[in-house]
């Protein structure tokens, strides 16, 4: 029984591809030290910080140094409400016009629209600031006060200080809030959500949609029955995407929102904080301590975006999978 | 009745041996006794008169005109680019869906044209079902809810207890039913191509069409598979008119009563050259290249 | 049953009725009237019946008359958002009214989605629209002047006319950071990209998962890394350099990834092509690899600039706002497109609010022209029709009907 042994196989390049190849493979560590290196950069920095304040860090709300008192309590609650005000207003939205462009919208303009959606997602940020800020803010209020007016009875409708009743609203107490902000942050995320979901759903299997159909299904029933199930991972991974677009956002909050440090649920009142928002406005007069205290906070944000990033890029994945297996 | 259904099985052996020889008429497909769900409608005949089509500018069939009588199986056969398919899916408005599709002529449903403005797109599709060349069950449902597929998308209501007969009732009459009376729940996608085709006959069944189209049914299946298939057209051929587009013609001669004969010669649209019964179509056609083509002389 | 269903499949004809003699079965052979008009088209082939059109313009019609007299009238909802708002709801119901009398619960949904949807593609495409009219129309008026583009704000107070000052240090400012951003990201990133993809290995794995990870990086915390390490830690003054730093270190992992993308996608056919032709790798690369994706590496990087050029956060922790021209990257403080705007903004000043607003139209425009390069580019070479040849082809078949 003469073993049969597996013949070495020579991989190793020669010449001008070995320099390629270490060529490349020293472009790719080199990356790999800058990139890695501003996460490991910004963990070391946060540290001190962590382990100076400990779990305080993360309940505590007021951000005033020069009382050594810092923590991201209130200034998470602002990111994470600006963010869900965002998604509110992109979630359906961007399903809804994927749906449209994929499914409804005249084939001859339907490249035309996903151009457009893609322009949007490059739109600056600054400029939906400016939209925001000076064109939608007056309306923002009015349907704040409407909402607090039919629906102030839920604690995050709520608007301290002021009577919606009163013959002359006081508009200040309703603009440069979580809100307002959430809207303009919402006209960013959105087209990025909606590329993604409109792409996958663009992949749904000509002959199920068309199964459906022959069965006498009308359009909607055939989105439901197979281009939304289909599309299932699309949606959810481009909703994730674009959270943790908003969560990072900075120039449209810092421009809208008036700082405020505290944990405060009611969107609609004026004045709250963001991660972001806080390290543009702090980063000038900081001392160095009160630096690593910033990077801290920006760790933590990076840590989230991080982990919501990575969440969709899996549900992303996983549904593009499924779809090879009917190619 | 079991016992009628069971031996279906068995006969496929017979028949391989022989291969001509199906019976003419099956068995009455086993199906239960009290009919359930929606009800039982007719066999409806369909016909074709002078339909063209097009795609954006190239014309690809010429005033064709087909009648499909009740009750029986019509096969279309012809090379490959000829517009057999094209032809199929006019016949219950999946044309359209190619948005430079265009057309003229009529479809009539038992003397009503389905393209009439006042007549509703899902009604037509409703009545003339469809089973395509690849299998597609739904994925993401189970099999039962894949027999179901039809009526919750047409809205169509039924009990609870008649839900299931009628799940039972498809898949009997498709020949699925031994195979998966005990996974009812499990995905579709679960089965093998040849089940998963049967399941898409069942989800067409159940929707009672009068008229069902088949484009290709076997052409992604194994012989075993195909067989089974084409047994089951046999069995349901009694009950709903069906039309069926095959490159096989041991196929169409084995499954069909009547053959259109589909050609197009290069560069003109597509027309048909000759039809008639099954039989006279293989062993006696008049035009030459009817002749030529069931002979495996082109094609 | 037998007799109704004459056998299929005996392979002979069937046999003659000796007393009628009338049995054996006859094929047909159409017959085509040369003389005979040519069929036409149907016309509305695939498109809603009149009745439908009728039901649906009417319905949003009725929904237009009710939403005017619910909040012009009745409520006390005066004002046009409020308008149009009802008018969406109202048309909605009528809508599904409509659908309900003609047909079931099915079609009631399926035009109530039907409007549900394209009332949303409506808000997001007002969105759009809005955007760049309001801020052109508040900008047109700074942006109009030949001096915004030729000079810059050194001298001009905030509530100077228009005619003096302009945007020229920031226009350069953002040109100058960008490029040396660009001279880092460019090799890096595609180099890492094609180490990930052509090389490949374990370590390339690592990589791309770092790579893939600090995209999540939002860029203020870009900006706060470079303000920290550079000019706090290293005591460098802010510049146009620690600028370009911040948004070499934000768009390095996006030009990373987008190019890795784009060379996953060139077929392995095209690589063993050359290979089996006795090609090495370098060389496989260089003239076969790259020259493929050439095209979605345009795009990837170009929509890498458009990012780029607008971000504003971290050129505001880094570079400082001057006044005036700098053209050193590293002669102190230097200007940009997106932080003339934020600063000016800030100001409060109406005379400065209406310059950033004449900087964000430019912002935009060169955003929109970037865009669109970028599209051209994408686009695969000659096998597009022109614009020209496929309205020709959709407006055939209408022709041909009259």
């Amino acid at each position: 029984m003469a073993d049969v042994r597996p013949r070495k196989l020579s991989r190793r390049s020669t010449g001008a591809d070995a320099v390629f190849e270490h060529g490349a493979r020293a472009v790719g560590a080199s990356v790999l030290v800058i990139t890695g290196g501003v996460g490991v950069f910004l963990a070391w920095q946060a540290y001190p910080t962590l382990k100076r304040y400990g779990l305080s860090f993360f309940t505590e709300s007021q951000w005033a140094p020069d009382q050594d008192v810092i923590g991201i309590a209130a200034v998470l609650t602002g990111t994470v409400s600006v963010a869900l005000v965002a998604m509110t207003f992109a979630f359906p939205l961007s399903v809804l016009v994927a749906l449209y462009i994929s499914e409804y919208a005249p084939a001859r303009i339907r490249s035309t629209l996903v151009s457009l959606v893609d322009l949007m997602a490059a739109v600056p940020s600054i400029v939906y600031g400016l939209w925001g800020f000076f064109l939608i803010m007056p309306y923002a209020a009015e349907l704040a006060l409407w909402l607090q007016r039919n629906f102030g009875w839920l604690p995050f409708f709520k608007v301290e200080n002021t009577d919606p009743d009163a013959a002359v609203w006081d508009t200040s107490r309703y603009v440069a809030s979580a809100f307002c902000a959430g809207i303009a942050v919402a006209m960013m995320v959105m087209p990025m959500a909606c590329a993604v979901m409109r792409q996958v759903f663009s992949q749904t299997p000509q002959g199920e949609k068309e199964a459906a159909l022959a069965l006498g299904a009308t359009r909607w029933g055939m989105v439901t029955s197979v281009v939304l199930p289909f599309g299932r991972g699309g949606v959810i991974g481009g909703t994730m995407l674009g959270l943790g677009r908003a969560l990072g956002e900075t120039i449209a909050v810092v421009l809208i929102v008036s700082p405020a440090f505290e944990i405060k649920p009611r969107i609609l009142e004026v004045g709250t904080s963001t991660v972001s928002s806080l390290i543009a406005g702090r980063f000038g007069e900081a001392s160095t301590s009160q630096l690593s205290a910033l990077l801290a906070a920006g760790f933590v944000l990076f840590v989230i975006t991080l982990i919501v990033n990575t969440l969709a890029a899996v549900v992303v994945n996983r549904s593009r999978s499924g779809a090879g297996t009917d190619a | 009745m079991t016992g009628d259904r069971t031996d279906v099985l068995p006969s496929i052996g017979d028949q391989h041996a022989s291969t001509t020889v199906i019976p003419a008429v099956p068995a009455v497909p086993a199906i239960p006794a009290a009919p359930s769900g929606p009800p039982v409608p007719t066999t409806a005949s369909l016909e074709a008169e002078r339909v063209s089509a097009w795609f954006g500018q190239r014309k690809v069939l010429d005033r064709v005109s087909l009648e499909m009588p009740a009750g029986r199986v019509t096969a279309l056969i012809g090379p490959s680019g000829c517009g057999k398919s094209t032809f199929l899916r006019i016949l219950n408005r999946m044309h359209e869906l190619v948005p430079s599709a265009a057309l003229a002529g009529e479809v009539r449903l038992d003397g009503q044209d389905i393209y009439a403005p006042e007549r509703r797109l899902t009604d037509a599709r409703k009545a003339i079902g469809m089973v395509f060349q690849k299998p597609n069950p739904f994925p993401a449902m189970s099999i039962q809810d894949n027999v179901l597929a039809g009526l919750r998308l047409t809205g169509t209501k039924i009990g609870k207890g008649e839900r299931e007969g009628l799940v039972e009732e498809s898949l009997v009459r498709a020949g699925l039913w031994l195979e998966v009376k005990d996974r009812l729940k499990q995905p579709g996608s679960a089965l093998s191509g040849g089940q998963q085709q049967r399941l898409c006959i069942a989800r067409s069944l159940a929707v009672r069409p009068r008229v069902l189209l088949m484009d290709e049914p076997c052409s992604a299946l194994d012989p075993t598979s195909t067989r089974v298939v084409e047994e089951t057209i046999q069995q349901i051929a009694a009950d709903v008119t069906i039309v069926i587009v095959t490159h096989n013609m041991q196929q169409a001669h084995r499954v069909s009563h009547q053959c259109a004969f589909f050609l197009a010669a290069h560069g003109t649209p597509g027309v048909i050259v000759e039809h008639g019964p099954t039989d006279t179509i293989f062993d006696n056609p008049q035009d030459q290249r009817t002749s030529d083509y069931v002979n495996g002389r082109f094609g | 049953m037998t007799t109704m269903t004459p056998s299929p499949t005996t392979g002979t004809p069937d046999p003659i009725d000796p007393a009628t003699g009338t049995a054996v079965p006859q094929t047909h052979l159409p017959a085509y009237d040369d003389d005979a008009p040519p069929p036409l088209p149907r016309p509305g082939l695939g498109k809603p019946s009149p009745d439908e059109r009728f039901a649906l313009i009417g319905s949003w019609v009725a929904g237009a008359a009710l939403a005017w007299l619910l909040t012009q009238r009745l409520l006390p909802l005066a004002g046009l958002p409020w308008f149009l708002i009802s008018w969406f709801v109202v048309g909605l119901v009528v809508t599904g009214v409509t659908a309900g009398i003609t047909g079931g619960m099915t079609e009631v949904k399926d035009r109530v989605a039907a409007g549900v949807i394209t009332g949303a593609a409506l808000v997001t495409g007002a969105a759009l629209v809005s955007t760049v009219v309001f801020v052109t129309m508040r900008g047109w008026r700074a942006a109009l002047n030949l001096n915004f583009y030729t000079s810059d704000m050194s001298g001009v107070g905030p509530k100077d006319n228009f005619d003096k000052g302009g945007i020229l240090h920031a226009i350069t400012g953002s040109g100058i950071e960008l490029g040396i951003a660009l001279l880092i990201t460019l090799p890096l990133g595609i180099g890492t990209a094609v180490f990930m993809t052509e090389v490949g290995g374990k370590f390339a794995t690592v990589v791309r998962t770092v790579v893939e990870a600090m995209t999540a990086l939002p860029s203020i915390v870009a900006g706060l890394f470079i303000y920290t390490v550079l000019i706090v830690a290293l005591g460098f003054p802010r510049s146009g350099l620690a600028a370009s730093l911040a948004i070499a270190v934000m768009m390095l992992p996006i030009i990373a990834r987008a190019a890795d993308v784009v060379l996953r996608v060139v077929p392995g056919g095209l690589r063993e092509a050359s290979l089996a032709l006795g090609s090495s790798r370098w060389r496989t690369v260089w003239h076969v690899v790259l020259p493929t994706a050439r095209p979605g590496l345009a795009t990837a990087v170009i929509l890498g600039i458009a990012r780029g050029v607008g971000e504003t956060s971290p050129v505001l922790l880094t570079s400082g706002a001057a006044a005036f021209t700098v053209t050193g990257p590293t002669d102190g403080v230097m200007n940009s497109l997106p932080l003339f705007i934020y600063t000016n903004v800030r100001s409060g000043e109406p005379q400065a609010i209406a310059r950033a607003f004449g900087a964000a139209t430019v912002l935009l425009a060169l955003v929109l022209v970037l865009f669109v390069v970028a599209r051209l580019l994408a686009r695969p070479r000659g096998n597009r029709p022109t614009l020209r040849a496929r309205l020709a082809g959709a407006l055939a078949p209408n022709r041909a009907a009259r």
